[in-house]
């Protein structure tokens, strides 16, 4: 059993990186930025005064804590259709892929963990600015967008690239429902040349590398920012 | 093939008309100018991925026909062909919800199935059985008492060997797996003493194995053959009609036979085996008189 | 909508012979809660150790646990699960390999151990975060009390530091509920794969995953709920958590 054959990796590494690898940096990239803007939007709906908005952001955030991904995964895998043709009124489910049905399950999921980022950064920044940008005769939408927003995601920083590295991890769930990213490409090899231990090994050095390295340089900016401050 | 094609087309041409009078897929088709087709990643020879990541199989080549005479009847210069890789449990939800149009694989036709979804005419009919490795001796299924077994999650052989662990008292210890190529592992490596799966599903997987001298199958069977149908979305007559009519022409024509013979007769990739089951009386019966029903004793 | 409702589905017989449909739920629920019991005792005892390792004046324990944490925080778990699963059994002896592959229930002792160890190395962060937020003052005076490294730790530094720590604790421990689920690829069938049989089986995909999503809600609230109880218990008066 113990015949270690790691040409095999060298020769499905284009197909790995290509198919795997792309997708999910791809699929990390875009639902890190599309949780960090509706997480915000949801941070500041938690703290407006507007007691609707407040509680619906309360519980879609409550919601998303308290399910496993895996769960989250499937549900949006077979519900996002029907939401698409509720929402645009079309008179079939809307067809979504199966890149586009995690890009939106991570973005919706993500958003509740950034969110509560979000806002403890919102709150970090001293009320006293608020008044003064009112002061300056800004409204609301600009002392957010000017003024918090930009403080909070600073002060945040890190701890937002941590939780962007925690879902470059996460995405390799997208295996459940068999859409090929760097691990379902992996695992596909795996069972196809019966190379399971070589390349499950390599799967997970690939993502401990890209992981811990990624680590290291938000501990090196977290050094870098608390000196300015 | 392009006769068929043109074929196809002369027969649809009473009811051919803009695309507002259209309904269901054909009227998506048209809109969309794509068509996703649902294929698996391991059900040999029906539909699965070979060396070069290509996504091949019987039940792909006849979807493949389905496709032209879609693209033929809607008068289209380019069809766009999508694909998606889907598991026997995520399968039917998928269908449902307009993530695929056609399944091209090894699905099982069922009356319970109908209530959710539509088949095209059967293009196969297997039985379920077990595969185990030689060494173990597990011939009968009485010799899984208390054994540890796999089944892939979503499949009817999974619930059909829940019910007869029920109904025997066997006391087996039942594994779900993703799909085909994850149970068979599970047996490889001997987690599971025997997977229990469609016959046919068995061989093409024993035949592209690392070793297959390694595995034998029952003797006995847990259900009689059923039929496989390419699956469909219910309620959609004028697809379903498209997809019948081209299968029906399909199978009656010498063209329906060397599809046969080349996936099962011949030798096949990924390793070059043949799997060499012959068309027997019943499986001859099902390509002179196509039919989508699912009940095993119309076969 | 093109579906099915059937929200009597769950009075329904299972075609596993366990009752109903509701039934294989709760079994699910049971196995879940097994394996994020054993996982959580598992991460504790590890995440403590190892948090307090980080902590100590050697430097070749505390690179010992920074590589711990390292390992098992930069690995995405549901490879971890592979790595135990499948790997490890082909890497150990024939017979030890064999062994651990007929073990029974063998998804569960897999999952459970893969997600304690997992969440062990969150738990040692908090561990070496809540003993590195005491006052330096705090180990200088259960040195000049006399006692010894040891004694510091279990009297002085642990009681006070998982006090503090005990509201991320919740947190770590409602993720590792939530994390148990990604067992399901390995063979666990806990409450996500049974709800997963149960669509599967039924075809009621809606009422299965709504089922589960009140079930995991109800467990996430009711945990909350006990470990808030647990806090105000052990709360010490006039410090940061004593109200």
């Amino acid at each position: 059993m113990l015949q270690f054959d790691f040409d095999i990796i060298l020769k499905t590494l284009p197909y790995l990186l290509r198919e795997g690898m792309v997708f999910t940096l791809t699929l990390t990239a875009l639902a890190a930025f599309g949780g960090l803007v509706l997480g915000t939007l949801l941070a500041l709906m938690r703290l407006s005064t507007i007691p609707g908005l407040a509680l619906f952001a309360t519980g879609y955030v409550n919601l998303m804590r308290s399910l496993p991904l895996v769960l989250v995964i499937f549900w949006f895998y077979f519900l996002v259709p029907y939401i698409g043709q509720a929402i645009l009124r079309t008179e079939r489910p809307v067809e979504v892929g199966a890149f586009a049905s995690a890009l939106i399950t991570f973005t919706l999921f993500e958003a509740a963990y950034f969110s509560e980022i979000m806002r403890a950064g919102i709150q970090s920044v001293p009320k006293g600015q608020l008044s003064a940008g009112y002061a300056l005769g800004l409204t609301y939408r600009q002392v957010m967008s000017y003024v918090v927003v930009p403080q909070a995601l600073r002060n945040m920083l890190p701890v937002i690239l941590t939780q962007t590295i925690v879902l470059f991890q996460d995405t390799s769930l997208v295996y459940v429902i068999s859409i090929t990213d760097f691990l379902g490409a992996a695992s596909k090899v795996a069972q196809r040349d019966g190379r399971l231990i070589e390349m499950y090994l390599f799967a997970a050095l690939v993502y401990f590398l890209i992981s811990f390295l990624a680590s290291l340089l938000v501990k090196r900016l977290q050094a870098r920012t608390a000196i300015i401050r | 093939m392009k006769l068929l094609g043109i074929a196809v087309a002369l027969l649809a041409l009473p009811g051919l008309a803009s695309a507002q009078d259209l309904t269901g897929t054909l009227k998506k088709i048209k809109e969309t100018g794509t068509i996703t087709l649902g294929h698996r990643e391991s059900s040999v020879p029906f539909s699965y991925i070979d060396n070069n990541a290509k996504v091949i199989g019987y039940s792909m080549d006849i979807c493949g026909k389905i496709v032209e005479a879609a693209k033929a009847e809607l008068k289209m210069d380019k069809l766009d062909v999508r694909l998606l890789p889907v598991t026997s449990s995520t399968r039917i939800p998928l269908i449902a919800n307009g993530t695929i149009d056609l399944e091209c694989g090894s699905t099982t036709n069922n009356a319970e199935r109908q209530k959710q979804v539509a088949y095209t005419n059967t293009h196969f009919l297997t039985a379920s059985a077990f595969v185990s490795k030689k060494a173990k001796n597990l011939k009968k299924i009485e010799d899984l008492k208390g054994k540890t077994v796999v089944s892939t999650a979503g499949s009817t052989n999974m619930k059909q060997v829940v019910e007869a662990n029920a109904a025997k008292g066997l006391g087996m210890t039942v594994l779900p797996a993703k799909d085909h190529a994850a149970a068979f592992l599970l047996v490889e490596l001997d987690r599971a003493d025997a997977f229990i799966m469609d016959d046919i599903l068995l061989a093409g997987l024993v035949a592209s194995a690392k070793d297959p001298g390694l595995y034998q199958m029952s003797d006995e069977a847990f259900s009689l053959p059923e039929p496989y149908g390419i699956m469909l979305r219910k309620d959609d007559a004028p697809f379903k009609a498209l997809a019948d009519r081209t299968t029906a022409a399909l199978f009656k024509s010498p063209e329906g036979e060397a599809l046969y013979r080349k996936w099962f007769m011949s030798p096949i990739p990924p390793n070059g085996i043949n799997l060499n089951v012959p068309l027997n009386a019943m499986l001859r019966k099902m390509l002179e008189k196509p039919t989508d029903s699912a009940d095993p004793a119309a076969y | 909508m093109n579906y099915n409702w059937n929200w009597g589905i769950f009075r329904e017989p299972n075609p596993e012979g366990s009752g109903t449909y509701l039934d294989l739920l709760l079994m699910g629920l049971n196995w879940t809660l097994a394996t994020a019991a054993l996982a959580a005792v598992i991460a504790l005892v590890f995440g403590a150790t190892i948090g307090v390792i980080r902590t100590l004046p050697s430097r070749g324990l505390v690179l010992a646990g920074d590589a711990w944490v390292e390992f098992f925080r930069n690995i995405p778990l549901l490879v971890q699960l592979f790595l135990w699963y499948f790997v490890l059994p082909e890497l150990l002896p024939k017979a030890a390999g064999m062994w651990l592959k007929t073990l029974p229930n063998a998804s569960f002792w897999t999952g459970a151990i893969g997600v304690g160890l997992f969440m062990s190395s969150r738990v040692a962060e908090q561990v070496k975060a809540g003993i590195r937020s005491l006052p330096r003052g705090q180990a200088m005076a259960g040195t000049a009390l006399g006692l010894t490294t040891a004694q510091t730790y279990r009297y002085v530094l642990l009681p006070m530091a998982f006090r503090i720590i005990l509201p991320p604790l919740t947190s770590e421990l409602l993720n590792t509920v939530k994390n148990t689920s990604v067992a399901l690829t390995i063979g666990l069938m806990e409450l996500t794969a049974r709800t997963r049989a149960m669509q599967e089986y039924s075809f009621q995909v809606f009422e299965a995953f709504t089922a589960a999503t009140l079930i995991y809600l109800v467990l996430n609230a009711s945990l909350t709920f006990l470990m808030r109880r647990l806090e105000r218990a052990v709360a010490v008066p006039g410090y940061v958590t004593g109200k």
